[in-house]
């Protein structure tokens, strides 16, 4: 899933503060079960943000909770339209395709991002995330033994490990593993270890989106 | 300034049970401030972040959780739950430049114990030192 964080808060009460109606959205995917912008979070944010202009003075600031199933499908972002001229600016607890997916779509509405969104994870331990794929668009975990050497490698490294690799630890730090040495292992552990004598050749990172936006068009369901 | 604060102690059912047996005055008695109000809840575990946000939102100048200690917590995880959750909200209150222990966490033992009227005198004489709440008056003390 996509994992994010709520940004501090001073800095979303700078954001918001000229507006004097806000609707706090959150979105019940991704988000809801990292507890960055689901419903528990919406809520105390809201909480937070008025407090936020109480301390700084001025008009009270008035708030609307609400949550909605997604925020990167058009039918639940027309669900917001129940708001309408009830606030002035939205903050999203989505991720960022959530917040650019409003200002797509809503051109007249002021919508500011509550989360940092960071990057495509698993639940490591409960309240725990860890990276574990970066939608390079051209996956190559079937060379790897299941492990991505793209995001979980310092270096993106296609024929690892580098020099730096020291008893299972990446030279970066040390509580960070050696996603190299892990590849080895686990293909040793499969017995297919001299799968990784083939030597992967330059990699076409235009898939991964150094050669602008990225689009997927589905002929089969288009209409 | 005779600054008298507000502070609102949010415990567990279980950890006040008999601190709230007691009268008013035999509480004034223990020691424990006027200006303290005790709300007690079915379990520290149950007190959301939202409650102690609200509590602010109230005019509170300080706000305390009590919950018991949490190798004996009645309900096992309640009293390490809410202390997560305090950490949230003084987390919160940092980023906004607020004195962070205007919320404040005590694990106590259960029962009628005099670190329960502890914990409130220490609040207590914590937001004295702070002054009013800066979420009242705009911010102006
Ligand atoms: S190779 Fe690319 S698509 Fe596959 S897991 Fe790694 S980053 Fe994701
Ligand atoms: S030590 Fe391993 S994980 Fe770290 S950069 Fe080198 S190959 Fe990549």
């Amino acid at each position: 899933m996509i994992i994010a964080e709520r940004k501090p808060v001073n800095e979303i009460v700078s954001m918001i503060r000229d507006a004097e109606r806000i609707l706090v959205l959150g979105c019940r995917g991704c988000v809801s079960v990292c507890s960055a912008g689901g419903r528990r979070e919406v809520d105390i944010l809201a909480s937070l943000l008025r407090l936020g202009r109480m301390k700084e003075g001025g008009k009270k600031l008035k708030t609307i909770e609400a949550t909605l199933v997604r925020q990167c499908d058009r039918e639940y972002i027309e669900e917001m339209d129940q708001w309408d001229g009830e606030y002035d600016a939205v903050v999203s607890m989505a991720c960022g395709v959530g917040v650019n997916f409003i200002a797509n779509l809503r051109p007249n509405v002021r919508v500011y991002p509550a989360v940092n969104t960071t990057f495509y994870g698993a639940s490591a331990e409960q309240g725990v995330w860890s990276e574990q794929c970066a939608g390079c668009g051209n996956c190559i975990l079937h060379f790897t033994g299941g492990l991505c050497p793209v995001v979980r490698c310092a270096k993106s490294l296609m024929n690892g490990p580098c020099g730096g690799s020291q008893d299972g630890h990446c030279e970066i730090n040390k509580d960070v593993s050696c996603i190299w040495q892990e590849i080895h292992d686990k293909l040793e552990n499969l017995g297919r270890n001299e799968e990784l004598d083939a030597i992967a050749p330059i990699r076409d990172w235009r898939a991964a989106g150094h050669g602008g936006p990225r689009k997927v068009v589905r002929e089969d369901l288009t209409v | 300034m005779n600054f008298v604060p507000d502070i609102q102690v949010l415990c567990c059912h279980y950890t006040s049970q008999q601190i709230l047996a007691e009268s008013k005055e035999d509480l004034r008695g223990d020691g424990l401030p006027e200006n303290v109000t005790i709300n007690r809840v079915a379990c520290g575990g149950k007190i959301r972040e939202t409650a102690i946000l609200s509590a602010l939102e109230s005019g509170a100048d300080g706000v305390c959780v009590v919950a018991c200690d949490p190798d004996t917590c009645h309900n096992v995880l309640g009293s390490k739950r809410a202390a997560k959750r305090v950490a949230a909200v003084r987390k919160s209150l940092a980023e906004m430049d607020v004195e962070a222990d205007r919320v404040g966490m005590f694990q106590v033992e259960r029962g009628f114990h005099p670190e329960f009227v502890r914990a409130a005198v220490e609040m207590n004489e914590k937001i004295m030192g702070f002054g009013p709440s800066p979420f009242k008056n705009g911010g102006k003390k």
